[in-house]
């Protein structure tokens, strides 16, 4: 414990404090006794706070407004407030509607409970998202306080939330379970259901966030040997028959998804809640706006924050929230709604500056308001003033998104835009490298080929015909040649300019254009251009003074726009921004290994600025052929909002599937450009640290010369206050930006996170996933300070220093030698570890620097989905698929254990797609995808499937084609047999294993984190 | 011979060499007392129908330091086949190509009709000619296509293996490359930033590492030039290719806000033309021809910012020292120039605008390298028009009247040294015995570069008798200059012309008469001009005529004849007698006044007044007036106010004006449109004779002069008044309301009251 934190410095060096202070807590906390009332006690603060503000109210009144004033296109609106409904058939609902009527009762005193509260204890068992690890499913309802008692052993039935035991387990884990970690839905029931629900309430079989897999097991075999000195390894001390857990002992993350799809998926999701925990990310749902904004926008690594900064110190919870304000929605969910408050720009608070939400409490009978953010009053502008109904809600409320959407757009004023003068609609610049390789390669022409018709698709707003944005190219190598596609031109003119040294726009006029009028000289253009450079021997490029061109471009334009760059080779070329061959194996685990992840001059880093500074993202496409320095050509795109694409070693014949394919989505993707966040809160709390494809000049604006929907800016908070119960923790996201179409825009997202002063409570809203972006953000930023040995050791002390919190706060006494994981946080571990593992923490001398480098900054922009797949990836049996059903086989656990000899195994990250044939795959399988007659037949250098008719190839591809949907990156296909070479790639990603070079396997890493947790409890 | 009038006339014929004193005072001192020094005007390469070149090359002196040419003057041995230097004496063999050699079988340069002779030299690789447009495209609509058009016309006009090159510019400079299919490439340059010649080779692509081409075929090398410069190609070749790309040529695309000049980079443009040629043609006959529509507004050279509220520099701000980026871009210019010099390129400018166009600060750019330059106030007139056109016109052989890279080299005998020359030349910094510590002009030197010169540039070179008044000369001696000039001739060819000169030598004191008999005064009055003007380019312009004043009160001193303090009695002899005339015009002149003029006009006058031949500057000096009458044909008159008349039509000529101007009556009668009745057919022969006269000087003249027509009370008339001879003012109105001719509303002295000045002084014992 004696590393400084990175991102999350103060929990770090507090955590010290925090454990030093915490043996009166946990005196206090942990006494079994009083355990009982505290999961009573919090699960009403939750709603209790939300009570007075939106729930309470709802319930019983007449639910006629309510419903109704949804907005119709929400059709959906009734259900919330029908809570009361017996059959959880939205799971969802009941869930969070419970909590409104336990709170009252079990505050003052649990004894009173009134029917309602009795109704509520039964259903605390039942929760799921709320439920962290307090509620024991299979309890029965006349022991209430044991739910909170996360005593495994002492309970027969289900073992404790997760109670990782030592070994000894596997005798008792279900059947189905442990074969093949055939999950699917059976097992889960089998395990924990059956025998718990005796009679409890409605079936809702939430309990399976138990998970418990281990399997309800005699106390005093749980136990490791008192102390843990040693490693995993020998803790099998004394009373372990085996040395080993077994691995379907553990929990298992496909369990935990598929337990969440089960019970929330395909369901509707109801923002209306504050504090509520939403479905997983790899859930199916509909969101249904009601006031919060929907997880897709923000997800959070807890939704109920801790009330005060010594709780969140102790806790080492990370407080934050991953916000990707474009994400893209579902058709269904619809477009945000856009508001207009005329000519004076949206109704903001007077001292915050927030922006008019659902959270403006409006009193004086509708003359004023009370910003829900910094509790000023305002005085309600004239053209906006409206009554106020009985209960003093504006009689507006379901007309205006902005009182009762939590997200939603804002038309801007000319106030919000750059010089006070309407934007213009921005522009894409087509920047090619055509260095000798490049037009050896064929490169060149492939790109100039497809540009012809990835142009037809260029972004829009929803209303117009034809896409605003203009386009322009240039293509380089030494010099950079700039191109005239007026449409009046008979055709194009190339203009080049030399002096890289100080690089200009030699022209103004004719350069960005627009591809509907200009087409046939832009088609003229892209035919010369590969021949225009078939003699040229230029080897050498230059790579900062190309963006500065085109950055130099939308300046001259005075247009946001995005710059596509063609690149494959180190900048070595004379000119700012020069780089050499540093790459140096020998950094590799010394306290320099940083400066491997660090740009090599800060010419990049000025120059993104400048970029940030005139709205210009860059987007680069890589294909090197060896070092390129990526760590120091790919801070621009980071830092501009761009994507970062690489493509090692490309060949034509082989990659161009993945690169066209990536290409397109670039370009058609939806944008937001010249884009400024900021993140408001309400007092006792504030954004502290932004971690993400951004730019800041300061401490509050988050830049962005675009934000795509792929993008996700991940946000730390901290406290500078308590937290009120009842007030809750309200955020709110405002991104300021222009469309494709050129119009100047806010779009603003809200949400509300209930506050407790409970540890417990914090501990049963974390979102899992949340958190494992979180840390994988700040561990990577982290490398770029720190050696990365310390890096690593700070992810697992900070694992274990939650855990042990929780553990001594939260959990019931238990056996010393007890793993306990809080329900929410059950498959963190294995998460954990496969990040300890990522080749940015741990290198392998099989991956290259520059492969690091873009790992690492690949992952600084991802959105929650995107971490969890590649943090662990999808493991896909094809060889049990259905091949009538469209559905995706039921995955399987990322170990090596989990494949088989005859079975064909699809395996996805999000990066790379690994088909993996088990040497003896049924050879009517093999025919059936390859049309070969045999797996010797297969040649393994393929990137795609051959195009075969049979129902096997069909369903496998459907199955592709899902894995692939919605991913920002195309996968690279690889085809593996077992027991060949390139095998190896493969089996590093099955994250449950030991790694090939180092990197603990997850069972080991329980062990490595019992050790610490315990070292910390003593 | 009869009179030396003659006599001089007919060496210019031959030689293209007349001189101020054509028999030389012997002796130093006397020589200083002469007032006007003793110099030449050179026309080195003075068209002569009846010299075809001969087709071997010259015999040198074999004393290194002298190296003088083979002349008629040299005292032949024809037994022994020696020639003895008549310059440093020396004893030389004929080579032996000359061994049947014999009195009556001489060899041309020994031929007293050979004094210039030309020779053509066949060795050496003949390089094409070049010429390199830069072209502005700051300009209105219709001047850039008029001048467009002008290009374009120009292509058929070029030797059609010259090579041809294209720079644009306006806020960025694009070099064209030529030559391209499909698509038109150019390279761009940042407007204000100045580049070396090697970074501009190194952005063109020039330096490319030539190691690969030359191992791969040695045959390469030799057409290395062509290949290796992409943005000269020879017409021929892409004749159509450029005249598409001229027509697309749009005008300087970024905008140009109310209340600013267009950003125009002309200096950059300049040095990356420079450095174009510099890098592929060096010490090859090549011409920039810039093109510009208005002052340079940015970067180096940049002569006045983009505010149209700050107006460019005018005199005024000169003389107060308040032009601030003058100095600046004149070095620039200058610093240009130099190297263009030392290349053997030459710079035309063709500044067409309304306001000035920064010709102050560029004019050395001309000045130096024997370009041209043309001043008008639009692309789109035909005085540019043809102008343009004159450069490319033919002389009788079908060659162009133009010639590179030219060196000229004097050689004197030891009685002389030289001072130094004055014309579009620059030194060559090359020290000899013969070259004088006393500098007039650019001196220090016995070589200068002229780069770019045609048959009537023409130099004004001045000598120092050097010879001590104790040694005298013996009888019948006479000083021999020998002037060579190697050029290369516009059929590319390289040419040596020598021109060898002799006069007599007499003592001033005994002979003074025969040397005041030998004074040129028209070539004397140039001369002196030239050193004025030369002397104003530096000096305050009252100093200047200060000085000529002075020299002009000397030389009546000394050579008039008068009793002393009797100012009446004061005579001069006829070949002195129209010298103070000129210096009176000289003094009202634009070369010397500035009042009136931009400080682009005086620096294009001085610019002309510096290269001309002996005739047209007598004519800049002073206009020719002629009158058309009914009373006779026509007739020169005095340039004078009582020579304009009512009944008459006047016609001047000053050059850079033909003024054609009617009298009262002829412009009444001319408005009554007696012209049309039959019976006044006279009258419109009346009115037609000067438009004749007048055609036939513009046919001749470059750069084609301000045609001006005008007439009594015309607002034109200006040009007219301000050159005459105010001898009638309003302050003089004694001749008011007479027949003879109309006053002039001025305070200028008139030649009367000049003379009588000059008279008194010079009578006078105390100067």
């Amino acid at each position: 414990m004696s590393q400084q934190g990175y991102v999350a410095t103060p929990p770090y060096s507090q955590p010290q404090a925090g454990m030093g202070l915490s043996p009166p807590h946990y005196g206090h906390y942990g006494d079994p006794a009083p355990a009982g009332a505290p999961p009573g006690m919090t699960k009403p603060a939750g709603p209790l706070g939300a009570a007075p503000g939106a729930v309470l109210p709802q319930g019983p009144p007449p639910p006629g407004p309510l419903p109704l004033g949804q907005n119709g296109a929400h059709a959906q609106g009734l259900l919330p407030q029908r809570f009361p409904a017996p059959p959880p058939a939205s799971s969802a609902a009941p869930a969070y509607a419970q909590y409104a009527p336990t709170a009252p009762p079990s505050y003052p005193s649990p004894a009173a409970a009134s029917p309602a509260s009795q109704l509520g204890a039964q259903l605390q068992a039942m929760h799921v998202g709320g439920g962290s690890g307090m509620a024991p499913p299979g309890q029965g309802p006349p022991r209430p306080p044991q739910p909170a008692i996360l005593q495994p052993g002492s309970q027969v039935l289900p073992p404790p939330p997760t109670a990782l035991n030592g070994p000894g387990s596997p005798p008792l884990a279900p059947p189905g379970h442990r074969q093949g970690g055939l999950p699917g839905p059976a097992p889960p029931s089998a395990q924990l259901q059956p025998p718990p629900l005796p009679g409890q309430s409605p079936g809702s079989g939430y309990a399976p966030q138990q998970a418990n897999y281990g399997p309800p097991m005699p106390g005093p075999q749980l136990a490791y040997p008192g102390g843990f000195p040693s490693g995993p390894a020998q803790m099998a001390g004394p009373p372990a028959p085996q040395r080993k857990l077994d691995p379907d002992a553990v929990p298992s993350p496909i369990q935990v998804i598929e337990n969440d799809r089960a019970t929330r998926g395909g369901q509707v999701y109801i923002t209306g809640t504050r504090g509520q925990v939403p479905p997983l990310v790899t859930t199916d749902y509909v969101v249904q706006d009601q006031g919060n904004a929907s997880p897709r926008y923000i997800r959070c690594t807890t939704y109920c924050f801790p009330s005060t900064s010594d709780m969140a110190k102790q806790a080492q919870v990370p407080l934050a929230a991953v916000i990707t304000p474009f994400a893209s929605v579902p058709p269904n969910e619809g477009p945000l709604y856009l508001v207009n408050h005329g000519e004076t720009g949206p109704v903001r608070c007077n001292r915050c500056k927030a922006y008019m939400c659902p959270f403006m409490q409006f009193i004086e009978g509708g003359r004023r308001y009370q910003c829900g953010f910094c509790s000023c009053v305002n005085d309600v502008p004239p053209f906006y003033f409206q009554h106020l109904d009985h209960m003093g809600r504006r009689l507006d409320y379901h007309e205006k998104p902005e009182l009762s959407l939590g997200s939603y757009e804002y038309v801007a004023t000319l106030d919000y835009c750059r010089k006070n003068k309407p934007p213009s609609a921005p522009a894409f610049i087509f920047m090619i490298d055509v260095s000798y390789s490049n037009v050896q390669s064929g490169l060149v022409k492939l790109i100039c080929e497809e540009l012809k018709t990835v142009l037809e698709r260029l972004p829009k707003d929803e209303q117009e015909e034809a896409s605003a944005v203009r386009v322009g190219f240039v293509t380089y190598n030494k010099a950079l040649h700039f191109f005239n596609v007026k449409s009046s031109l008979a055709q194009p003119q190339m203009l080049v300019v030399t002096d890289v040294g100080e690089v200009f726009v030699p022209l103004l006029d004719g350069f960005l254009v627009s591809y509907q009028e200009s087409q046939p000289v832009v088609h003229n253009l892209l035919d010369q251009i590969p021949e225009m450079f078939a003699d040229s021997g230029e080897n050498e490029t230059v790579f900062a003074p190309v963006v500065q061109a085109g950055m130099e471009a939308l300046k001259a334009a005075e247009c946001p726009g995005k710059l596509f760059i063609f690149h494959s080779s180190l900048p070595t070329a004379e000119a700012p921004g020069k780089l050499k061959n540093r790459d140096d194996k020998k950094l590799i685990n010394t306290d320099k290994e940083k400066t491997l992840f660090q740009p090599q001059s800060s010419v990049y880093d000025a120059l993104a600025r400048d970029c940030v500074a005139h709205g210009c993202c860059v987007t680069l496409f890589l294909f090197p052929s060896q070092y390129v320095d990526v760590a120091s050509v790919g801070l621009v795109p980071q830092l501009t909002g761009g994507t970062l694409y690489k493509y090692s070693k490309f060949q034509v014949h082989l990659d161009s599937p993945q690169f066209l394919s990536d290409l397109r989505n670039e370009v058609e993707k939806k944008i937001g450009f010249d884009a400024i966040m900021r993140v408001r809160t309400s007092t006792g709390f504030r954004a502290t640290d932004f971690l993400g494809g951004i730019y800041m000049n300061n401490t509050t604006d988050v830049e962005m010369a675009a934000v795509d929907c792929d993008k996700a800016v991940t946000v730390e908070f901290k406290h500078d206050d308590k937290l009120g119960e009842d007030t809750g923790a309200l955020i709110q996201c405002a991104v300021l930006y222009t469309t494709a179409g050129g119009q100047r825009r806010l779009r603003i997202h809200n949400l509300a996170l209930s506050c407790s002063s409970q540890l417990a409570e914090l501990y049963r809203s974390c979102e899992t996933d949340a958190l494992v972006n979180f840390f994988a953000k700040s561990a990577f930023k982290a490398v770029l300070q720190q050696p990365v040995k310390l890096v690593r050791e700070i992810l697992v002390n900070q694992t274990a220093h939650m855990l042990a919190c929780y553990r001594k706060h939260c959990a019931s006494p238990s056996a010393a030698s007890q793993l306990i994981l809080p329900d929410s946080m059950k498959v963190l571990p294995v998460y954990m570890n496969s990040l300890l593992k990522s080749c940015v923490l741990l290198s392998r001398p099989d991956v290259p620097t520059d492969e690091r480098a873009f790992q690492r900054q690949l992952v600084m922009t991802m959105g929650v989905a995107d971490s969890q797949l590649f943090f662990y990836p999808q493991l896909l049996p094809i060889h049990t698929m259905d091949v009538k059903s469209t559905a995706l086989p039921p995955a399987v656990r990322c170990s090596e254990s989990r494949l088989s000899e005859d079975g064909v195994f699809l395996l996805a990250n999000g990066l790379s797609m690994f088909l993996w044939l088990g040497a003896s795959s049924p050879p009517e399988l093999v025919q059936g995808i390859f049309n070969v007659p045999s797996l010797a037949h297969v040649n393994t250098y393929m990137t795609s499937l051959p195009e075969v008719g049979s129902p096997h190839a069909r369903s496998l591809r459907v199955v592709m084609g899902i894995l692939q949907h919605k991913r920002p990156y195309s996968m690279r296909l690889t085809i593996v047999k077992q027991r060949e070479q390139p095998e190896v790639a493969f089996r590093q990603l099955l994250v449950e294993d030991k790694g090939l070079d180092g990197g603990s396997s997850y069972v080991d890493f329980l062990c490595c984190v019992h050790k610490a947790v315990c070292q910390l409890l003593n | 011979m009869a009179t030396y009038l003659e006599f001089i006339q007919q060496n210019e014929e031959r030689d293209g060499v007349r001189f101020s004193w054509n028999v030389w005072p012997s002796s130093r001192l006397e020589a200083t007392r002469m007032v006007v020094p003793l110099a030449c005007l050179l026309t080195p390469l003075k068209e002569r129908l009846d010299l075809p070149p001969v087709q071997y090359e010259p015999v040198l002196c074999s004393r290194p330091t002298c190296k003088a040419i083979l002349n008629p003057l040299c005292q032949v041995d024809y037994r022994a086949k020696l020639w003895a230097c008549n310059f440093c004496f020396q004893r030389n063999q004929f080579p032996p190509a000359y061994t049947g050699i014999s009195e009556v079988n001489q060899p041309a340069e020994l031929m007293p009709q050979f004094s210039t002779i030309e020779y053509v030299i066949q060795r050496g690789p003949q390089s094409p000619l070049i010429f390199l447009y830069v072209v502005d495209t700051c300009l209105e609509e219709d001047d850039l296509q008029a001048l467009k058009e002008s290009l374009q016309m120009s292509l058929s006009l070029l030797p059609p293996d010259a090579l041809v090159g294209l720079i644009t510019f306006g806020r960025m400079v694009q070099v064209h490359e030529l030559s391209c299919e499909g698509i038109s490439k150019s390279y761009v340059f940042r407007g204000t930033k100045d580049l070396t010649a090697k970074q501009i080779q190194d952005m063109l692509g020039l330096t490319k590492p030539a190691m690969p081409m030359q191992q791969a075929r040695p045959a390469q090398p030799k057409e290395h030039p062509f290949v290796s410069s992409r943005f000269l190609q020879p017409v021929h070749k892409i004749d159509m290719n450029l005249t598409d790309l001229l027509g697309e040529l749009q005008r300087d695309p970024w905008p140009v806000t109310q209340g600013k000049r267009p950003l125009r980079s002309t200096g950059v443009a300049l040095s990356i033309a420079v450095g174009l040629l510099e890098g592929t043609f060096p010490n090859t006959g090549a011409r920039i021809m810039l093109f510009t529509g208005g002052p340079p507004t940015q970067g180096p050279g940049m002569v006045v910012g983009d505010e149209l509220k700050v107006p460019i520099r005018s005199w005024h701000d000169i003389e107060k020292d308040n032009a601030r980026l003058m100095k600046k871009a004149t070095k620039h210019y200058e610093m240009l120039a130099n190297r263009t010099a030392a290349n053997g390129h030459c710079i035309d400018i063709y500044a067409c605008a309304l306001d000035q166009s920064g010709l102050l600060e560029m004019k050395c750019c001309a000045n130096l390298t024997g370009g041209y330059m043309v001043m008008g106030d639009s692309f789109n007139t035909s005085l540019f028009k043809q102008t343009f056109q004159r450069i490319f016109s033919k002389d009788f052989n079908g060659d162009f009247r133009m010639a590179f890279g030219a060196t000229l080299e004097v050689k004197t005998s030891r009685e002389l040294k030289i001072a130094g020359a004055i014309g579009p030349c620059v030194s060559l910094n090359v020290k000899g015995p013969c070259v004088s510590e006393n500098e007039l002009g650019v001196g220090g030197t016995s070589q200068w570069k002229i780069c770019g010169l045609d048959p009537t540039t023409t130099l004004g070179i001045y000598f120092e008798v050097v010879n001590q008044h104790n040694a005298p000369i013996p009888q019948g001696g006479r000083g021999a200059i020998q002037f060579v000039t190697q050029y290369q001739h516009s059929s590319t060819q390289r040419r040596i012309r020598v021109t060898t000169i002799a006069r007599n030598w007499a003592d001033a004191q005994s002979q003074l008469k025969h040397i005041e008999a030998a004074f040129d005064q028209e070539a004397a009055a140039v001369l002196m001009a030239r050193l004025g003007v030369f002397r104003a380019e530096s000096e305050e312009g009252p100093d200047v005529l200060r000085w000529l004043d002075r020299q002009l009160i000397r030389l009546c001193q000394k050579f008039g004849q008068y009793n002393k303090e009797d100012a009446t009695s004061f005579r001069l002899s006829e070949s002195f007698s129209l010298y103070p005339q000129f210096m009176f015009h000289l003094r009202r002149s634009p070369f010397l006044q500035v009042f009136n003029n931009s400080p682009d006009e005086s620096s294009y006058y001085r610019h002309h007044f510096a290269r001309q031949d002996l005739t047209q500057s007598l004519i800049m000096i002073q206009p020719i007036l002629y009158s058309y009458s009914f009373h006779g044909p026509p007739e020169p008159v005095l340039l004078d106010s009582s020579s304009i008349l009512a009944d008459r039509i006047l016609l001047m000529d000053t050059f850079f004006q033909i003024v054609i101007y009617l009298g009262e009556t002829i412009a009444q009668w001319r408005k009554a449109g007696y012209q049309d009745m039959p019976e006044y057919e006279n009258f419109k022969h009346l009115l037609q004779a000067p438009l004749d006269d007048a055609q036939d000087i513009l046919q001749a003249r470059f750069p084609m002069p301000r045609y001006i027509h005008t007439e009594h009370g015309g607002s034109q008339a200006r040009f007219l008044l301000s050159k005459v001879n105010p001898s009638q003012t309003h302050n003089n109105l004694y001749a008011w309301g007479q027949e003879s001719g109309a006053p002039i509303l001025t305070d200028d002295v008139s030649l009367q009251v000049f003379m009588d000045h000059l008279k008194k002084l010079a009578v006078s014992s105390a100067s």
